[in-house]
């Protein structure tokens, strides 16, 4: 398939530079030329592709380069060390309220896996972090979306809050917090009905809740195999609601997963977590190092 | 209109309207190709009324003469049809199988819904909401039950009823689960034992928004299914689906529906001369914003 031949092709450019006492600039440009590639069909947005390829072409052709004793590998190191500088370095760990509870909200586009992975965060939480998590039903839109929360709640034997259908979802959260508050939970996990970023009323809703109680965190969750789209979702969604961190789920399967780079170029906000399956414990903290030799298929 | 040559330049802006809209790049290269020839063998020198001939030739490459390649392959009149979904996690299976069911039934056909998935949490009644919806009867079992014999039993019930159409739901899996992939193998072999030439569409569907992972998607939901056709899902949102476009470049499986939105209603027949327009809309808006 495209993704082997190209990793190939990257591979073969390393090889042919990395022993290199001496890198030209036309070897730079060609080295460039594969990355680009391999960043285009691992589905990095093109303009985030530019601009990266652009900045590494210069520090590429400049002195830390030219004066290295193998200048060959210092030009991968320059590739995957701005690629995960880019990603955020450091892992980013979640932000709790000094002041209980803390609140996180799931947002997202319809099926980017919010209801799943609030499950596995709740799970998360009580197991890692020792916390008292309650989950909160706030999609009355989805089909049996209720009944999903309240399923994978009642596997993990995590309380779900919910109202049924006929109560909006900002009253919902309104009194999810007020529940928690009263009976002592630290955390709520507001699990929100999948949306467009385009669709005004939707995003108003979200900013509703949002004013409810400052959330903690507001988690993006997207399926890591989003495309050349990824920018536009993440830059409406933060626009509108400010969000604090994203969550990258599906990272399972054989995708590159290069919208990772893409959200985080636009958002400048960390992925915080990613989702490497459909089980209540397939909820991992981000590696910026790997996540930056997958999308380069090294 | 302002003035503007076919030089390199228009072609660069060509190759990246359709890279951001997830075409890939070797599809892209393919086309700019082919588009290259055109604009020299209609001997074109300005860039007016271009992009007229961009979809044609796009659409032209996409049909490759064939016709009805978008129609359903339904049955005569007294044999059942039956339908198998299948995708990765998410992408829109459920949902597209009530709209369609929705769809078969304002045709005036009987249509039957199985529960194919038995794992994911809340599946069943999510279908069920959607049986309710638009009237159709959802054989099931409970969950964590065997899907092939969920199905097994959902053809029998349909043959008993007389039904025109079985439309079945599966579970999202992604593609290089190898034990699932296995586990939709035998539903399809299980549907072919009890009517042979069935299932009559193996339909995959996609989610607009993803990249290039789409592309392997259709490969190996090919390998184990025979997948005849794509619904290609949630165009409502800015996404383009291009990746739909190297699918038919390289694997030969055409789009038959799309959806555009989360209603019964919200499922169209895929046209793909309104689809190529689209993929140009906003650049063309763009271009004529700055013509103004
Ligand atoms: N393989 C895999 N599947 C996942 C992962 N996270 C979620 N899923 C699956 O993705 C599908 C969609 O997940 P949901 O949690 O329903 O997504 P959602 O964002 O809540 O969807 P809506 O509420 O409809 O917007 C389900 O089949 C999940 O099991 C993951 O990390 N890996
Ligand atoms: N905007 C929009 N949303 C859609 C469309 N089709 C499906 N959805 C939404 O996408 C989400 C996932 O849809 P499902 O039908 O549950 O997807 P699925 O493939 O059955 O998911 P799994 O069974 O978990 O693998 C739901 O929130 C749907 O309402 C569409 O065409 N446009
Ligand atoms: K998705
Ligand atoms: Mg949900
Ligand atoms: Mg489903």
């Amino acid at each position: 398939m495209a993704f082997e031949g190209l990793s190939e092709r990257l591979q073969s450019t390393i090889q042919k530079i990395k022993g290199k006492g001496k890198v030209t600039e036309a070897d730079v440009k060609q080295m460039m030329r594969e990355v680009r590639l391999a960043l285009i069909e691992a589905d990095v947005n093109l303009k985030v592709v530019k601009d990266f390829v652009k900045r590494v072409s210069e520090r590429a052709v400049g002195a830390e380069v030219m004066k290295s004793l193998t200048p060959g590998q210092q030009v991968i190191k320059i590739v995957k060390d701005e690629l995960t500088e880019l990603m955020g370095g450091e892992h980013s760990q979640i932000k709790f309220n000094p002041k209980p509870p803390t609140v996180i909200m799931m947002v997202g586009l319809q099926g980017a896996g919010k209801t799943t992975t609030s499950g596995k965060l709740a799970n998360l939480l009580r197991k890692k972090y020792n916390r008292k998590p309650l989950l909160v039903a706030a999609d009355v839109y989805r089909p049996a979306a209720i009944k999903q929360l309240e399923t994978l709640g009642k596997q993990l034997a995590i309380p779900v809050f919910s109202l049924g259908t006929d109560v909006s979802p900002v009253k919902i959260a309104e009194e999810a917090i007020e529940h928690a508050k009263k009976e002592h939970y630290d955390v709520v996990i507001i699990d929100t009905a999948g949306r467009l970023h385009i669709d005004e009323e939707l995003m108003d809703e979200l900013k509703n809740i949002r004013a409810i109680k400052e959330p903690d965190e507001v988690f993006l969750v997207v399926d890591a195999m989003t495309g050349q789209d990824a920018v536009n979702v993440a830059q409406s969604f933060n626009e509108a609601i400010g969000i604090t961190g994203v969550i990258l789920t599906k990272l399972d399967g054989d995708t590159r997963g290069g919208a990772a780079l893409s959200i985080r170029a636009v958002t400048e906000k960390p992925i915080k977590f990613v989702g490497m399956g459909e089980k209540m414990d397939a909820l991992e903290p981000f590696h910026p190092e790997r996540m930056a030799s997958r999308i380069l298929g090294m | 209109a302002r003035y503007r040559k076919v030089d390199e330049e228009f072609f660069e802006e060509l190759e990246e309207i359709l890279l951001q809209a997830d075409v890939g790049f070797e599809t892209v290269m393919e086309l700019i190709d082919e588009l290259r020839f055109e604009v020299q063998r209609r001997n074109i020198k300005e860039t007016d009324g271009l992009y007229v001939v961009i979809c044609e030739k796009l659409v032209e490459i996409y049909e490759k003469g064939e016709e009805g390649i978008s129609e359903l392959n339904l049955q005569p009149d007294g044999e059942l049809t039956v339908i198998l979904f299948v995708g990765v996690n998410g992408v829109g299976k459920t949902t597209t199988i009530g709209k369609l069911a929705h769809r078969l039934k304002k045709q005036g056909k009987t249509v039957m819904l199985a529960a194919g998935d038995t794992f994911r949490a809340g599946a069943i009644e999510q279908l069920q909401v959607w049986g309710d919806r638009v009237g159709c009867e959802v054989i099931k079992q409970a969950e964590g039950s065997d899907p092939a014999a969920v199905i097994y039993d959902a053809i029998n019930a349909a043959k008993k009823r007389g039904a025109d159409v079985l439309i079945c739901d599966t579970a999202g899996r992604l593609q290089n689960k190898v034990n699932l992939m296995k586990e939709l193998e035998k539903i399809h072999r299980v549907i072919s034992r009890e009517i042979p030439n069935a299932p009559h569409e193996v339909l995959l569907v996609l989610d607009a928004t993803t990249g290039q992972n789409a592309l392997i998607q259709a490969q190996t939901f090919k390998e184990a299914t025979n997948v005849t056709g794509i619904v290609l899902t949630k165009l409502d949102g800015t996404a383009k689906g291009g990746i739909v476009l190297a699918i038919r470049n390289k694997l030969n499986i055409p789009v038959k529906f799309v959806g555009l939105g989360e209603k019964v209603d919200d499922l169209q027949p895929f046209d793909p001369e309104r689809y190529v327009y689209g993929l140009f809309a906003d650049s063309l808006d763009k271009q004529l914003d700055k013509a103004e």
